[in-house]
């Protein structure tokens, strides 16, 4: 592993948040892409928490919630959103801060 | 869209959400479109947000409609300060769950994206918002802030036309904010989304001053007034202008009122002055008196127990009221009373519809039976005659409707000015022109009526004259070289002042003669008298004579009859 993420690994866990909004193929893409990532880059340290919208719709507020699905980092800072069905796995690397770490192992 | 126009009854018909900003509801004939998206677009600074916020807040304070205000672009806290300046208490409004404020924050640098998403989480939190407090209206400001936040504009311009879908199934009157763009009304061509009613404001400077104006673009399914409107914002909020509601339908009074001037009040006809409610016009050239007719007619008013409000463009109240002490007008005890109230600005303070709103306020809040603009034509220097015409239009249209008498003052030179009071001229009913007569050597002043509706006034040119005591008009002088005026006219008073003592001189001198040729003639007579009574007495003595004579001749015949019949009685003796 890098240093980097050794770093983060003793830090805390990563914590991740997804909001959705109800079950959509949208949400439910960027789900099953999110815990792919984390397996392949992440794995055992981080947290993923789904925030159903139309559940608990006050808590889209609080981060800033204007698109579904939206992915926030809160933790390791400083925080980052990524919206869409993070399809893209280079986009979402580098907007969780991962891609970088990784490009310092190689 | 048509048929709602062609709905059979009120049921169908377009209801609307008054806005509660003086003059928007006239225009629009109730207000905006209820249920229905608004697009308020116009430059920075054009006073968008101001509209969308006042808007709500009137909603919740005099319609009992709560309303949400989603700000894209000014956090929650930085609007309610902003507003603050404009008696918006929002934190206050927010406690009470009358407002919600919701800020949308979108920043690029924050965010990646990547794949397909939408803006269901906007949707959410507006829902969440308006659900929280009920709200019936909504503003969202400026919602063209997402395409600098968002790089997928095709998803952004899909997710606003449902959003604004939304918006109408929600049953919320909506009004929302655009910038405006180059080539059409806003940047992101909002305005083809919001089909229904679109509001344009706009911010002009001219000679320096700046006027902001409104136009309702469009607004389906209803009449609106499709000009543009000046508007202002002040301490109150907006007010927007409705120049030409004009109906020319207001209630008259024959009502008559003093000038203050009595020989002016016979000149125009019956000798009892202007119609209440009428609108007067003194014009003249520099230093001909039209302020000290303008005070008189306010110190007439205010001895009438009357409120006046003098709206002073040129002099300040004090010059005003030691210029008025010295020709005899004391308005300070007016003032004092609180029957005159002075108001002076350079007119260059603010644009003519500032002015003019300004005007409205004051009499409002004074209400004055009389008002005075002194002059009128320093409006001039802010706007063009054109400009200067519609606000007095619209401002003599008001004070008749309300049944206020105002006098304008305008300054007339030879040149330019001239067209000012043909402009303004038409507009008001009485017309009163105060000229320089120059001859001999001498600038005296003329007083005409141009003009007096309704009235039978005077078609005399009188001198109008100032003194210690007043100002006052004399009859000019006919003399054979024409109208005299001045010393022109003193001279020809005191000549003929001498012609009528030398004629009484002459007079007396007759009279005397008379008196002597009398006294002759009587003395003459009385002689003649004398003499007829000794003449008399002379014929009487003779005729006494006779009488005497005959008398005693008639004796002594009696006395010789009767001796000589004595002797007969001895007869033959005698014989």
């Amino acid at each position: 592993m890098t240093i980097g993420l050794n770093e983060n690994s003793k830090m805390a866990k990563w914590e991740l948040r997804l909001y959705i909004a109800g079950n959509t193929p949208k949400s439910a893409t960027a789900l099953r892409n999110l815990k792919k990532y984390c397996e392949e880059h992440l794995k055992g340290i981080y947290d993923i928490e789904v925030i159903d919208l139309l559940k608990n719709p006050q808590l889209a507020e609080g981060d800033q919630i204007l698109a579904i699905p939206t992915l926030v980092k809160k933790v390791p800072e400083p925080v980052r959103k990524i919206i869409g069905d993070l399809s893209n796995e280079e986009k979402v690397l580098v907007g969780l801060d991962i891609r970088a770490a990784r490009s310092g192992k190689n | 869209m048509s048929k709602k126009k062609l709905s059979p009854l009120g049921a169908r018909q377009l209801k609307k959400s008054p806005t509660g900003i003086t003059g928007l509801d006239e225009i629009t004939f109730g207000g905006l479109p209820r249920e229905r998206p608004t697009l308020v677009c116009g430059g920075p600074g054009s006073g968008k947000t101001l509209l969308g916020i006042e808007f709500i807040v009137n909603g919740v304070l005099k319609f009992d409609e709560p309303g949400v205000i989603l700000a894209f672009e000014e956090k929650g806290d930085e609007l309610g300060v902003n507003v603050a300046s404009l008696g918006f208490d929002l934190d206050k409004l927010q406690a009470e769950k009358k407002i919600k404020i919701d800020y949308v924050h979108v920043d690029k640098t924050e965010i990646e994206e990547t794949g397909e998403y939408d803006l269901s989480g906007l949707f959410v939190r507006l829902d969440h918002a308006i659900n929280s407090i009920k709200a019936k209206r909504v503003l969202l400001d400026t919602i063209e802030n997402l395409f600098a936040g968002l790089t997928n504009e095709g998803i952004i311009r899909s997710e606003i036309r449902r959003l604004f879908q939304w918006l109408k199934d929600r049953g919320v009157t909506t009004i929302i904010t655009g910038e405006r763009g180059t080539m059409s009304l806003t940047r992101q061509g909002l305005e083809e989304y919001v089909s229904d009613c679109v509001i344009l404001l706009d911010h002009r400077v001219q000679n320096q001053v700046s006027t902001r104006l409104l136009r309702v673009v469009k607004y389906r399914g209803t009449v609106h007034g499709t000009n543009e409107y000046p508007f202002l914002i002040d301490r109150e909020g907006i007010s927007v202008l409705p120049i030409t509601s004009l109906e020319l339908s207001y209630k008259v009074s024959s009502e008559k009122i003093s000038s203050g001037i009595p020989t002016l009040d016979e000149m125009l006809g019956e000798g009892n002055g202007f119609f209440r409610g009428s609108s007067i016009l003194v014009s003249g050239t520099a230093g001909t008196g039209k302020t000290s007719v303008a005070a008189s007619f306010a110190n007439a008013a205010c001895s009438r127990r009357e409120r006046v409000l003098y709206f002073a463009f040129e002099e300040s109240p004090q010059q005003i009221i030691r210029n008025m002490a010295s020709i005899g007008m004391d308005l300070q005890k007016h003032i004092d009373k609180k029957f005159l109230r002075f108001h002076s600005a350079r007119p260059t303070i603010h644009g003519l519809e500032m002015h003019l709103v300004d005007i409205h306020k004051k009499i409002e809040e004074f209400k004055p039976n009389v008002i005075i603009i002194d002059p009128v034509t320093n409006l001039a220097t802010i706007g063009s005659m054109s400009e200067v015409k519609s606000m007095l239009i619209r401002l003599i249209d008001y004070l008749a409707n309300i049944q206020v008498s105002v006098m304008f003052t305008a300054l007339a030179s030879n040149s330019v000015l001239e067209q000012a009071d043909e402009g303004v001229s038409s507009l008001v009913d009485t017309w009163i022109t105060v000229r320089d007569l120059e001859s001999n050597g001498e600038r005296n002043r003329g007083l005409y009526i141009m003009k007096a509706r309704g009235m039978k006034h005077s078609n005399q040119v009188r001198e109008f004259i100032i003194t210690d005591e007043g100002i006052g008009l004399v009859e000019v002088y006919l003399g054979p070289n024409g109208v005299l005026i001045g010393s022109a006219r003193e001279t020809q008073k005191l000549e003929e002042a001498a012609g009528v003592e030398i004629k009484s001189f002459a007079g007396n001198q007759r009279d005397r003669e008379i008196q002597r040729k009398k006294t002759v003639l009587e003395a003459k007579i009385a002689s003649l008298q004398e003499e007829f009574e000794s003449l008399k007495d002379e014929l009487n003595r003779a005729d006494q004579e006779d009488a005497l004579r005959k008398k005693f001749f008639d004796a002594n015949r009696r006395e010789l009859t009767k001796k000589r019949y004595l002797n007969d009685n001895r007869p033959k003796r005698k014989q």
